[in-house]
């Protein structure tokens, strides 16, 4: 019997904590039961993107798309589909707006606005198999750029590309490669940054532990182009499943003799090491990473001398993002036109997302450069989940900003979204709903770099802090009426002054709610109310008269005693001053009777009236 | 969750470690990396064999060790749990969550519990946003998290 199905498993960073291993392991079985082992074949891919509906599997080759795949729903599978042919259809996707079952991939929403380029393996191949990433013209561009192309007509067609780097500063890239190639030295480097320490950022991630063959493809091709023989993979020691499928990687190439001596039988040497990050923010930064790279405590140097003079162990090193290297072997092999044929006039290409927060389909994904926010958000991400109002869009993570619903029709490209007082980051978009305080997230993404500033810097390491404290005691009800103007004037010290990019970048959460959502802020400081009700000392909970039936449970519920009332007595009630907001009581109520309302007696309660 | 074999052994095995890197450039993140897993956390001790080993100050150690989030210098419980506090988290109530774990727990993020089982520790990301609310017990993640779904889950670990 011939192989007749290939059934890839997403094994992606969320698909395996959904438990898709358990699923690939009883799938194995039932296939085995059934007496289908040659002609069912499983295969273990990188993400495939949808992460909400995980664990997914893809059926090949007719295309079905399961989703939300349970262990104990193997044996049907097995015996319905892989047997009699019959797809499971209560498995299968289905649009909740068009009541369709979208039975192959193409038809489902989310990957019809995408078009995947970085991603193409991603999901499709298995990423601790070299033969299949050779399948997909895997290493053929190295092939073609050692054996029939010189330096200089590489950078060449980088620069003509029009390639810019993904890791969210937008630089050419083929600049980036002249200008390590130029230098004359008898040592250089390459190095990929992996340290995607962005909140809410999982594009690399998946990636390295989707595609490793094509980071290292790419680092080869910029390696022979600039003149190195070495290059170091730096990764998050929170990724353990990335490190590992490059390492496996790395062995197979090698093997292959696709690193190591004399690739191809060619006169270019070139080799792998991988290096494991120790948790700090800042080393994302260039300089930061050297220094983390080298061993050292990653705090960042003034540039210049750049990287491309004076980089890894003191010597001209080329430093690109994982999506960049990623992009790489595709422009050698079609070329610069085609590239600039995807994508916008100054930012071509496409640019992979992680789509999270509050919106129905989280998950990786890939659009053209000048695909519009609202596309992003509401056609692929199919827009906000409990029938909640969309409030803002937040890109570039601690060094970006928040987008507003008037802004959602800008097409994405870099300088389209710094226009808007955020940047294009890595990738990271975060969606939120009403129910999101933007004062807050504001304060979080302050918090954030505070905590994380590596404290070389005065600017910075106080900067942070001092605008951290204001925004805290807005939040807390505190805010003085000269609050904005003393965050504004922080922020523009910052931006001035700073040694490096993460405390350049860090006033812009609270210079962009500012500019977009002012009024809240006004809210918080003036009428001492959170109108989204995060905020605790600005909120109040209570219990509606009409809908309590004083069944006592929230009174049990309540861990600090602050409800009275007795079981059948009339409507309960809460004590403010008792009152921790911890919401236990609104969780409980079977009747949906405890409210919450957006204001606050000030702290500085008059003893029998209250308010101020 | 790690292995606490006799001191003796770990140091031996450490220093094979630090010979065999001796090789690499800039080797010491790496080095300490492998000592933590050893050892659990990198306590001074540890810090003073790696600096001699190694031939270089102390103080260089110690302060690679403390500037990374990642390097503990003290001794964990028995389960870690990690309270994702990313954006897409925070988004979906992750406070709420550390609340529930706070209260359940009777400790703060950083500490132990009296009786050794948990450590309650917060990271930025774990990047598994698709199923946020996010934490880890362990290597295990745990997503879309609400208060019950807590209890359930440090159940598991109680006995």
């Amino acid at each position: 019997m011939t192989r007749r199905l290939d059934v890839l498993v997403c094994s992606g960073a969320a698909c395996v904590s959904s438990h898709s291993a358990k699923v690939r392991e009883a799938l194995t079985q039932e296939i085995s039961r059934q007496g289908l082992g040659d002609e069912v074949r499983l295969v273990e891919t990188g993400c495939m993107g949808p992460c909400e509906l995980g664990p997914v599997l893809l059926v090949y080759p007719d295309g079905a798309f399961y989703i939300r795949v349970q262990p104990g729903d193997a044996a049907e599978i097995v015996e319905e589909h892989f047997l009699k042919g019959r797809p499971v259809q209560r498995l299968l996707w289905e649009d909740p707006e068009a009541r369709r079952i979208a039975e192959k991939r193409k038809l489902v929403p989310f990957f019809e606005k995408q078009s995947k380029i970085v991603l193409a393996n991603c999901g499709m191949i298995d990423p601790e198999n070299i033969e299949e990433y050779i399948a997909a013209n895997g290493y053929e561009a190295l092939g073609v750029a050692i054996t029939e192309k010189t330096s200089e007509q590489l950078i060449q067609t980088i620069i003509d590309s029009g390639l810019r780097g993904r890791g969210g500063a937008g630089f050419s890239t083929g600049l980036k490669w002249g200008f390590v190639a130029r230098e004359e030295s008898p040592t250089k480097y390459v190095v990929c940054n992996g340290d995607e320490g962005d909140p809410g950022a999982f594009m690399d991630r998946s990636l390295l532990e989707g595609d490793p063959h094509s980071i290292i493809e790419g680092m080869a091709i910029a390696a022979y182009a600039t003149g190195a023989a070495k290059g170091y993979i730096y990764v998050r020691a929170e990724y353990p499943l990335a490190i590992k499928r490059l390492r496996t990687a790395i062995e197979q190439a090698r093997h292959e003799g696709l690193l190591g001596e004399r690739i191809l039988e060619t006169g270019f040497s070139f080799d792998l090491e991988v290096r494991i990050g120790a948790g700090a923010f800042v080393c994302g930064e260039e300089t930061a990473l050297i220094a983390s790279l080298e061993g050292q405590r990653g705090t960042p140097l003034p540039r210049p001398p750049y990287p491309s003079t004076v980089g890894v162990f003191g010597k001209p090193t080329l430093i690109n993002n994982v999506e960049t290297w990623a992009n790489i072997r595709h422009i050698i092999l079609h070329g610069a036109e085609w590239f600039r044929s995807v994508g916008t006039d100054k930012s071509p290409g496409t640019k992979v997302f992680a789509l999270s927060g509050n919106v129905c389909n989280t998950g990786l994904v890939e659009v053209p450069m000048g695909t519009t926010l609202r596309e992003l958000v509401f056609d692929i991400g199919g827009g906000i989940p409990g029938g909640k109002g969309f409030k803002a869009v937040q890109t570039g993570g601690p060094s970006g900003g928040c987008i507003p619903a008037e802004h959602l029709d800008t097409p994405i490209d870099y300088e389209s979204l710094k226009a808007l007082g955020t940047i294009m980051g890595s990738g990271g978009v975060i969606v939120m709903d009403e129910d999101t305080c933007m004062v807050n997230i504001a304060k979080f993404f302050l918090d954030f770099s505070c905590d994380e500033s590596c404290g070389k810097c005065i600017p910075c390491r106080i900067g942070t802090r001092q605008m951290k404290g204001i925004l805290e005691r807005i939040t807390e009800g505190q805010g003085r009426p000269d609050d904005v103007g003393k965050l504004r004037e922080l922020a523009s010290v910052l931006k001035a002054t700073s040694l490096c990019g993460l405390g350049q970048a860090a006033p812009n959460p609270v210079l962009s709610t500012l500019e977009h959502f002012a009024d809240e802020y006004d809210a918080h400081i003036v009428d001492h109310r959170c109108p989204a009700k995060v905020c605790k000392p600005l909120i109040r909970y209570g219990i509606d008269k009409s809908q309590c039936r004083s069944c006592d449970v929230c009174r049990k519920a309540c861990p600090v005693e602050a409800i009275s009332g007795t079981p059948g007595g009339g409507p309960y009630v809460v004590d403010d001053e008792v009152c921790i907001r911890c919401g236990s009581c609104a969780d409980v109520c079977p009747f949906g009777a405890i409210h919450v309302a957006a204001g606050a007696e000030v702290s500085v309660a008059v003893p029998g009236n209250g308010a101020i | 969750m790690h292995k606490q074999p006799a001191h003796n052994a770990c140091y031996t095995k450490l220093s094979e470690i630090i010979q065999a890197n001796r090789h690499i450039d800039g080797p010491l993140i790496q080095v300490l990396h492998q000592a933590q897993e050893l050892f659990g956390y990198i306590p001074t001790e540890v810090q003073q064999f790696v600096a001699q080993e190694m031939e270089i100050p102390p103080s260089t150690v110690r302060g690679v060790v403390t500037f990374y989030n990642f390097f503990r210098t003290e001794p964990q419980g028995q389960h870690t749990i990690n309270i994702c506090l990313g954006t897409a988290c925070h988004v979906k109530g992750a406070q709420r969550i550390v609340d529930v774990l706070v209260d359940e727990l009777g400790i703060h993020v950083g500490e132990t519990t009296a009786d050794g089982r948990f450590t309650l520790t917060a990271v930025r990301c774990v990047g598994a946003c698709g199923l946020a609310p996010v934490m880890m017990i362990d290597d295990e993640v745990y997503g879309k998290l609400d208060r019950e779904k807590v209890r359930e889950a440090l159940q598991r670990y109680a006995a």
